[in-house]
């Protein structure tokens, strides 16, 4: 079991009589980067909102690294390892960037300092804030938003909200890296860099990533294997190109 | 003598305004009091300014920065007030008319105790309720908390005549109410510009994203509610010293609402702003009452409600934009206190803030809509 980051076993969720996912069981390994794929509706974000303890399962559990986190509020889940970004853009609209991305540095252990030491303002307040500050900056450097980063995140053009929601899902330090439509919005050009980054977050970071997209040229550019999903089950999964090309997998998209 | 000039110029003097205001005040006015120079009236209105601005402050931290809107912040103070002067009048034998200082730090350690254990009990249900609902539930629980006061037996609280409470009769009562007011300031100034602080603006931003990022919301939510609970009902304390008389009908409704009110037009997530606000409409509000005595006396709310209607349109009618940006409180401080502007440095000294007309329209919208349905039960919405 250790083998695999993440390992979800008959995974579904049901809402009253609808089945929204049923019987999902991916294996992830380490350091890959994993698409799951699949027409409107098939359930994918249902899968990240299962994964982050949005929504509790109906049947089944996961594992990360071995250790079953179903069940877990979605800070546990947080902290044991997954982060996440959203389909529907959600910055802390009225901070500035780099505050975004010291949101997410919030839990980490190097970063502690109690409420008593913050109200007092002794030392470790101003230590601590200080490094979270540079090391808030050094993720946005790795996403070209260094600049930016005294803007209102609500000032961002949409392409940089994705990159910073990306950094500040990263900057909580994950095992496992879950990005919902990372490329939505975003030009071929924009989609290319991208792609780069997350190679670069992948080996920088040392982490495992999960994404949900539609851009096939990037699902094709970077992902090592996929899981195409269709109404909720799993309708085919395996390397890239393979799946890509199984005849279930067109008729889903494309109809008879 | 030069080293001292450098450390001077890199102070981040905005981040002392608060501090530099109140200690002004209170460097002025009490020489003036000690030399007997300050009327009576001069010294009540000194100490509900005092008073009203720790309620401002207290109740910004849970509207302007938690992002939830609460009714009821009247009801704590009323809860810190007849604590606070319980607390008094028990140990008034022990310390009888000296007019020692020991019995009002009691009393206030009592009262904002107290308060903050209810502010925690009202935090409990805003962890699940959201926008209107919440106002109704803080709304409900203010109005509670003046029946059960008003109906307690006469030998615990009063009962509905009030609590007669020792007056701390002493011309320093309005310098401590200012001591608190900076105690205040540091409290929430600090909590709020720490990584406790971020944490809840991001709650208040976005509630979904913030859990996603591993904040733990019911904690930060309940210190919100706490530390405003508990500044609020050492402002209720404050109150009852001051009045030497506590009434629980004075805490109703429309003081939460006024206090609302100082809130909203300070500007949500600006305590600068909350303070002069808080300072203002008291002002008006007395100014008005001995003002307009004997018939126009009626005209009180009418002139009032004008000013505040030309408030709020001064500050969100798009025609006065420029006018605004030229002639800004802001501005005038960083052109006092920060000659050059550079704009690449970090914003470490900015504030967190909602930008004034997002968050009022947020909250007189939900407001709006609170109030029409207390005030029409038989109009409510059957859709």
């Amino acid at each position: 079991m250790q083998e695999y980051v993440l390992e979800t076993k008959g995974l579904g969720i049901s809402f009253g009589g609808l089945k929204a996912a049923q019987d999902i069981n991916l294996k992830i390994k380490k350091n890959e980067i994993y698409g799951l794929i699949g027409p409107n509706g098939a359930g994918k974000t249902t899968i990240f909102n299962m994964l982050t303890g949005v929504y509790k399962p109906t049947t089944g559990t996961f594992f990360l690294n071995g250790e079953e986190l179903k069940g877990l509020s979605q800070e546990k889940i947080n902290h044991k390892g997954i982060a996440r970004t959203f389909q529907n853009i959600r910055l802390f609209n009225n901070m500035t960037v780099v505050r975004n991305v010291m949101v997410g540095l919030h839990d980490r252990p190097e970063f502690k300092c109690s409420l008593i030491e913050s109200l007092l303002r002794l030392p470790r307040h101003f230590k601590v804030e200080h490094a979270m500050r540079e090391r808030a900056k050094e993720l946005l450097d790795i996403f070209g938003l260094l600049e930016d980063r005294n803007n209102l995140a609500y000032n961002l053009p949409y392409g940089k909200q994705r990159k910073l929601e990306i950094a500040r899902a990263i900057a909580t330090h994950p095992k496992l890296l879950l990005l919902d439509e990372p490329a939505a919005g975003m030009n071929p050009q924009e989609t290319a860099e991208l792609m780069d980054t997350i190679r670069f977050v992948r080996d920088k970071f040392d982490m495992t990533i999960l994404l949900i997209e539609h851009d096939m040229s990037l699902v094709t550019g970077i992902c090592d294997n996929v899981t195409v999903l269709n109404f909720g089950m799993t309708l085919a999964e395996g390397r890239v190109t393979d799946t890509l090309n199984n005849p279930e997998v067109i008729k889903a998209y494309l109809g008879d | 003598m030069k080293n001292l000039a450098v450390t001077l110029k890199k102070v981040k003097w905005k981040h002392f305004i608060n501090y530099i205001a109140i200690a002004l005040v209170i460097a002025i006015f009490t020489p003036l009091s000690l030399g007997g120079s300050l009327p009576l009236t001069s010294r009540l209105l000194l100490e509900k300014i005092a008073m009203n601005i720790l309620l401002a402050l207290s109740l910004s931290l849970v509207v302007g920065f938690l992002g939830e809107l609460s009714l009821g912040h009247a009801g704590f103070m009323c809860i810190g007030a007849y604590l606070g002067g319980k607390v008094a009048l028990l140990l008034e034998t022990n310390f009888n008319g000296d007019n020692s200082i020991v019995p009002f730090i009691l009393a206030l350690i009592v009262g904002a105790a107290v308060a903050g254990l209810f502010g925690f009990i009202i935090g409990l249900p805003a962890l699940r309720l959201k926008g209107d609902y919440l106002a109704i539930v803080t709304l409900a629980f203010g109005e509670i908390v003046k029946t059960v006061f008003e109906n307690s037996s006469e030998g615990t609280f009063g009962g509905p005549k009030g609590l007669k409470t020792p007056r701390f009769d002493n011309i320093y009562l309005f310098i401590i109410g200012f001591f608190l007011v900076l105690l205040c300031i540091f409290i929430i100034q600090n909590l709020i510009r720490s990584k406790h602080g971020r944490a809840i603006t991001a709650i208040r931003d976005n509630e979904i994203a913030a859990r996603a990022m591993g904040i733990n919301v019911t904690k930060y939510k309940l210190v919100g509610f706490i530390v405003s609970a508990a500044f609020a009902g050492a402002a209720g304390v404050f109150y009852s010293f001051a009045n030497n008389y506590v009434r629980a009908s004075v805490f109703d409704y429309n003081y939460s609402i006024e206090i609302l009110i100082m809130v909203v037009i300070g500007g949500m997530g600006n305590l600068t702003g909350t303070i002069c606000s808080a300072v203002a409409v008291t002002f008006v509000n007395t100014k008005l009452q001995t003002m307009l005595t004997g018939d126009l006396a009626v005209l009180k709310d009418i002139v009032y409600a004008l000013i505040l209607v030309v408030i709020i349109i001064y500050n969100n009618a798009p025609a006065l934009k420029g006018f605004r940006e030229k002639y800004n409180f802001r501005n005038l401080l960083n052109k006092l206190f920060k000659p050059k502007s550079s704009t690449d440095k970090d914003d470490e000294g900015a504030w967190h803030r909602v930008p004034t007309k997002i968050a009022m329209d947020e909250v007189l919208s939900i407001d709006l809509k609170v109030v029409e349905s207390t005030m029409n039960p038989d109009k409510e919405d059957k859709s």
